[in-house]
């Protein structure tokens, strides 16, 4: 990543986030009460969260590649079944992770 | 939004009943739980700072997606796949995305806030789940807390995820290598985490795994980081129709 393209994505997000935040304060409320509008909006963090698992967890590039960050996706995904609070799911699956990188 | 329907619903109920209603008390409890939140929250900033190192961001760069971006999902996201090889354009959209229902959020609160000029671009700034959450949360306590609670909430998370970004940068960039201590796996289980709360029932767990297997059916074929984007047809696909 070139030092302009990480500039520009800071610039960018954050400019466009604060516009969205900023736009609820501002339309009347009807516009956003389509039920269609809704229902797509409240599933959207749901779609993407999961494909950011994938595309972190999976992929390098263009290609599915299990490593050792499947290792730490699995404890992660254990340790959530057995509700364990977020940053020691965070943690673990680091350390699972780190310690499969360096025997391997 | 899953905080907001955890904690609407049975507030809902009772103004309905009428039972609660105009009850004001001391904003003792709002404080407990804006700060508590804000606190719980704000430590996630650490995983934030990590991840930004880990996609190649400065620590200035991190910190000022913190201060500037402000809504953690997407922060998260732009970094995400930036670190997943992905496009700018690619790592701007699914942060905005992931943003837009803090418009949602925004239009609930404005009524609330009922605040001018530069109080509201502050309002604006700090409209994300849990101000929300927290603010919805006082409603049998009046308004008065209900807006105590968002600001508090708001503030207070934004004074700890910023801290909190700064530590885990700083510590990040101190490890060096990030798959040697395995943050190129904490990544993924922060979304993992951020994604377990909001899948509450059979129906939003089926969305999570189809937009899995789309996204992995789709890595060979799109650019780097598209895939991301492209899940959002799956929001689309089984939104588009009541259930």
């Amino acid at each position: 990543m070139s030092t302009i393209t990480s500039w520009v994505v800071l610039g960018a997000t954050s400019v466009l986030c604060f516009s969205v935040k900023l736009l609820g304060y501002y339309i009347p409320e009807g516009w956003l009460a389509h039920p269609r509008l809704q229902r797509v909006n409240a599933l959207v963090p749901i779609s993407l969260l999961s494909a950011l698992v994938v595309a972190e967890g999976l992929v390098i590039k263009t290609r599915i590649v299990i490593d050792h960050r499947l290792a730490g996706l699995a404890v992660a995904l254990a340790l959530l079944f057995a509700k364990a609070p977020f940053p020691v799911v965070v943690v673990c699956a680091a350390v699972t992770s780190a310690l499969v990188y360096h025997l391997h | 939004m899953r905080l907001e329907e955890r904690w609407q619903a049975p507030f809902k109920a009772l103004i309905r009943l009428g039972k609660n209603e105009g009850v004001t008390t001391l904003p003792r409890d709002t404080f407990r739980d804006a700060l508590s939140v804000a606190l719980t929250v704000g430590a996630y900033g650490v995983a934030f700072g990590a991840a930004g190192i880990a996609a190649g961001f400065t620590v200035l760069q991190t910190c000022l997606f913190s201060l500037l971006t402000f809504t953690g999902a997407s922060q998260f996201a732009a970094v995400g796949v930036m670190a997943a090889g992905g496009g700018a354009l690619s790592a701007v959209a699914a942060a905005t995305m992931l943003g837009t229902r803090n418009a949602l959020y925004g239009l609930q609160m404005a009524p609330l806030v009922r605040v001018k000029g530069v109080r509201r671009v502050a309002a604006a700034h700090l409209t994300i789940d849990e101000s929300t959450g927290v603010a919805l949360a006082q409603t049998p306590r009046g308004t008065r807390s209900m807006r105590y609670g968002f600001w508090l909430t708001g503030s207070g998370v934004f004074l700890f995820w910023n801290i909190f970004t700064l530590l885990g940068a700083l510590g990040a960039k101190a490890l060096g290598n990030p798959a040697s201590w395995g943050l190129d796996a904490a990544v993924p289980a922060a979304f993992l985490g951020l994604l377990w709360p909001r899948l509450t029932n059979t129906y939003l767990r089926v969305v999570a795994a189809t937009s899995m297997a789309f996204a992995m059916l789709m890595t060979p074929w799109l650019p780097a980081g598209v895939p991301i984007i492209a899940s959002v047809l799956v929001a689309v696909a089984f939104g588009w129709r009541e259930r």
